[in-house]
């Protein structure tokens, strides 16, 4: 089974009915499979607060949701998460492309990078990072975490959990 | 006519639906006006209230309202094309669109000056947009209501605020009880 289709399988046996999306290029497997899959609303956002927002309003409405984007979002949406998902209590899986780790091809990319876990940890977010293709195997033990403490947590997954992206 | 006073007007109204009402002095003042387990209440993140409306809409059957502002929508302008090309019958988007930013101070936004958001959700593809006055806004909320057709109102309307308390009630308690109102 491929690690997009196990992942999505595992978002639809926790009960994930609503999962919004930024791409990334390594996301871009997993959000098709995102979207073939009838189980699961897909919206795509235009940016990852708004999308927060979508997240904290299906999830009111008894539809668990989850969102899947980038880790630069983390440095748009840190208001959004202390004051929407953390302060209202909202459990929020966010799946997140961890850009500017081991074989990234883009320079850019690691100025947020070396940011990305020491602002998770500043906000108190629960964060696992993907780094090999078996670490997926702790995903659906993660997502039961999330719904079980109501906190968003992140995942983040580098390049080499997902093969490869534009190796040097 | 000012904010409060349209909020006082469409209170019966909006007392039998889901209310997501924007951050700030809008909050404050229909929670002074006509508090609801069915209004969910935003203390923060400026410029969600119309994603999380939406977001609630689309989970669930029952006819969403949220309450925004035309710095809120400017705020968060991507919002417009998602609910445009996402049509979700259940969800009316109100904007009270009184040209200003109310709760910092009253300073003017663009949608009082050349900005027209009527014709920026048009644009954006959203199918139903209705500009009122002040005035007809109760009329137009009900029309919308009934047409079961997901409808923008752009409401154009005076600026200023009403002294009223800061909402002191916890956030988990506010999202608990409108949970429940939701499941009711």
């Amino acid at each position: 089974m491929s690690i997009h289709a196990k992942i999505v399988d595992d978002f639809v046996a926790n009960g994930v009915g609503f999962i919004t999306t930024v791409p990334c290029k390594q996301l871009a497997g997993v959000i098709d499979e995102v979207e073939a899959r009838p189980e699961i609303h897909h919206v795509p956002s235009n940016k990852e607060d708004e999308g927060m927002g979508l997240c904290a309003g299906s999830y009111m409405g008894g539809k668990r949701a989850a969102i899947i984007m980038q880790n630069t979002a983390i440095g748009v949406t840190i208001n959004t998460l202390a004051t929407l998902i953390q302060y209202y209590r909202m459990p929020l899986p966010m799946l997140i492309s961890y850009r500017g780790e081991l074989r990234e091809p883009v320079a850019c990319q690691v100025e947020m990078a070396v940011h990305t876990k020491a602002l998770l940890a500043q906000l108190n977010i629960p964060t696992y990072h993907f780094h090999n293709q078996s670490d997926v195997n702790e995903f659906d033990m993660i997502l039961k975490y999330t719904f079980m403490c109501n906190k968003p947590v992140a995942i983040l997954t580098d390049a080499n959990f997902w093969g490869g992206y534009g190796d040097q | 006519m000012i904010r409060s006073e349209i909020l006082k007007e469409i209170a019966p109204i909006l007392r039998d639906q889901l209310v997501v009402c924007n951050i700030g002095i809008p909050s404050q003042e229909l929670h002074a006006i006509d508090d609801q387990p069915t209004n969910f209440y935003m203390l923060g993140t400026m410029g969600l209230a119309s994603s999380i409306g939406l977001g609630l809409a689309m989970a669930q059957p029952k006819p969403v309202i949220a309450i925004d502002g035309d710095g809120s929508v400017l705020t968060n302008l991507c919002t417009l094309p998602t609910i445009a090309n996402n049509v979700t019958d259940n969800y009316i988007l109100l904007i009270i669109d009184n040209g200003s930013y109310g709760s910092t101070g009253d300073q003017p936004t663009y949608a009082g000056k050349k900005t027209s958001l009527a014709k920026v959700a048009e644009a954006c593809g959203c199918d139903n947009v209705v500009e009122c006055r002040d005035v007809d806004t109760g009329r137009v909320l009900q029309e919308a209501l009934d047409s079961k057709k997901m409808t923008v109102i752009v409401c154009k309307c005076d600026s200023g605020n009403a002294t009223m308390p800061v909402i002191t009630m916890d956030p988990v308690v506010i999202r608990d009880r409108f949970m429940k109102a939701v499941q009711a």
